[in-house]
């Protein structure tokens, strides 16, 4: 059984189609790359996933769930979690703080008022800090860390929620070659706990951890497969010649 | 040495054991609260009392737009309302029990904010900043002119309220009684919504003012957060609502309407919007300022656009407001929930490293 399953999703953004019946399958547990040119409807298909845009026509299952309609904050409740493409932390606050905020979001109203949980979470966040190198800088505003870290902290900021499936819009933009292997091996111990989609530009770097790929042009899917059987695509291999 | 060196990394890693501005001028304003009475005559101890009563409205701005991001011009609604729910009861019943007045005012104020976060907050979307600010305003003015033209609730000459507030047979006159219960009030209300923008509650409030759209993603959702900061700042501003009416014997059309909602953004943009502390230096500042000018022969026609441009001056040069030249940006976000528990992981890993070294 299929984690998310996306059929036939269709999204147009006036005249322009982004996405024109895109239909793609990710099974649990793997790590499904998002790949094509500058355009191609690769993060738009990621935002249809999170819920920052809804699919024209189409459905969205994830979990067993339709969550084609179902707003943002109800599809990171059922398990879903998202690093944007544009860093998105919470630049005045703490670098704790911003994974704090993260973590809690599950708890009650009561919880939060009387800060009883985060003696209980304190632990997991300082892990978590440590996995990700920013221990030294719990205290530090988010925005004063380095762009590195900083994606480094969002990464953090979704991983630390435990999701069923871990959206990440170019993860490793901006960074540095060192700093792009040290996110590949970040990423891949939480390979047994959730499964992941990631867009991103950097082949080398996407078919070093993902299993399956899915290749986009122009909104609509060139091919699926394997990292192996998208190595041996004569249709993706036209795409990169011709367009990139 | 060790010891030294922990210490040291320990405070540079953490912001807790650096100097604080903030708690110092809580101090020096709790020692002044206490005994301004002792020193100054009864008119003025009447007029500090006023800026009591507006120090606790303004705390009820500040939760809205300096911690929940909800740009409100309606609050002296809820002030207004309460007041005229207070000059109502000791009108047309005779009740003017000092334990029965104040929870009518903040049930009255909560009741009617609810009823605003209704229809402007709790959407399915979170709703946009200026149809919020539109949408108070619109509501607070339309408030005004409906009490402007009913009779039975004085029209536009308002209503007196002949009686004092009681406590039993016992009268409480505007003066140092009146005084005491407006700044234990003021306490009161100042400490517990510190207790909540500290909280992890409050860490949340503060990730909706910075992006409000990144905690949706989160799982938040951030309407029902607004709505419950609104209702209960709506709640502090009837309460607000009620002592004001009852120190000055008096509620008109003026007290919930437009000129009232505007005074107490400035309030709040004056001394400093999200701090708590920032509104109440706002209130003392620009009542004084207000009373201090409007006595000088020299300037006393004109006043108002003296005050105006000083307002102006402060508000475009320095957003962070009067608060702002003293106090530092990390300070004014301060922390969340306890912050014991950060130093004592962080002092075991130093110590740790210590060790192995």
């Amino acid at each position: 059984m299929s984690l998310l399953e996306i059929n036939n999703v269709t999204k147009n953004f006036g005249v322009l189609c982004a996405l024109d019946e895109v239909s793609v399958s990710v099974e649990p547990n793997t790590f499904h790359g998002l790949i094509g040119p500058n355009g191609s409807g690769k993060s738009t298909l990621l935002s249809v996933i999170a819920g920052a845009h809804y699919a024209d026509t189409g459905k969205v299952i994830f979990d067993e769930n339709d969550i084609t309609k179902m707003l943002p904050e109800m599809r990171a409740r059922k398990g879903l979690s998202l690093k944007f493409q544009i860093t998105a932390i919470l630049p005045e606050l703490s670098t704790y703080d911003n994974l704090l905020l993260s973590i809690q979001s599950n708890q009650s109203i009561w919880r939060l008022i009387s800060s009883k949980s985060k003696r209980v979470l304190h632990n997991k966040i300082m892990d978590v800090l440590e996995r990700f190198k920013l221990a030294s800088r719990a205290d530090t505003l988010a925005g004063e860390l380095s762009h590195g870290l900083q994606q480094w902290l969002e990464i953090a900021m979704a991983v630390i929620r435990e999701p069923k499936l871990l959206l990440l819009d170019e993860p490793t933009g901006g960074m540095s070659p060192e700093e792009r292997r040290a996110t590949g091996e970040l990423l891949l111990p939480i390979k047994k706990k959730c499964t992941l989609i990631i867009v991103e530009h950097d082949l080398d770097f996407i078919k070093d951890i993902c299993d399956n790929l899915t290749v986009l042009d122009q909104g609509k899917i060139v091919d699926t497969g394997t990292v192996e059987e998208i190595k041996l695509s004569k249709k993706v291999q036209e795409v990169y010649t011709t367009r990139v | 040495m060790k010891q030294f060196i922990n210490s040291n990394i320990l405070s540079k890693n953490i912001g807790n054991s650096k100097f604080r501005v903030i708690p110092v001028i809580e101090i020096v304003l709790l020692i002044l609260l206490i005994v301004i009475p002792l020193f100054v005559n009864d008119f003025l101890t009447i007029i500090i009392t006023r800026m009591l009563i507006l120090c606790i409205f303004a705390i009820s701005f500040d939760l809205c737009w300096g911690f929940a991001g909800i740009l409100t011009f309606g609050q002296a609604l809820f002030f207004g309302m309460a007041g005229y729910a207070v000059a109502l009861f000791a009108n047309k019943l005779g009740f003017v029990q000092l334990w029965g007045v104040i929870p009518i005012g903040i049930i009255v104020g909560f009741f009617v904010s609810f009823l605003i976060a209704w229809f402007l907050l709790l959407g399915k979307k979170a709703p946009e900043l200026i149809f919020v600010a539109l949408g108070t305003l619109t509501v607070g003015y339309a408030a005004e002119r409906l009490v402007a033209g009913w009779y039975w609730v004085g029209g536009g000459n308002g209503m007196s309220i002949y009686d004092f507030l009681k406590v039993g047979q016992y009268e409480i006159e505007p003066g140092v009684l009146f005084y005491y219960i407006s700044a234990v009030l003021l306490l009161i209300v100042y400490l517990v919504s510190r207790y909540i923008v500290r909280s992890q509650f409050g860490l949340v409030l503060a990730g909706i003012r910075q992006n409000e759209n990144r905690l949706s993603y989160l799982g938040y959702k951030v309407q029902t957060y607004k709505a419950i900061v609104f209702c209960f700042a709506g709640a502090i501003a009837g309460l607000a609502g009620v002592l004001y009416a009852h120190h000055e014997g008096f509620i008109g059309p003026g007290s919930m309407g437009i000129v009232l909602s505007t005074y107490v953004v400035l309030y709040g943009l004056f001394g400093g919007a999200g701090t708590l502390l920032g509104p109440i230096i706002g209130v003392l500042a620009i009542e004084s300022i207000k009373f201090t000018l409007s006595d000088i022969d020299a300037v006393k026609s004109y006043w108002p656009v003296l005050l105006g441009i000083i307002l102006l001056v402060v508000v475009v040069y320095k957003p962070t407001g009067l608060l702002g030249f003293i106090v530092s940006q990390r300070e004014r976000i301060g922390s969340f929930g306890s912050t014991k528990i950060d130093n004592t992981r962080i002092l075991d890993k130093n110590n740790d490293n210590s060790e192995k070294k």
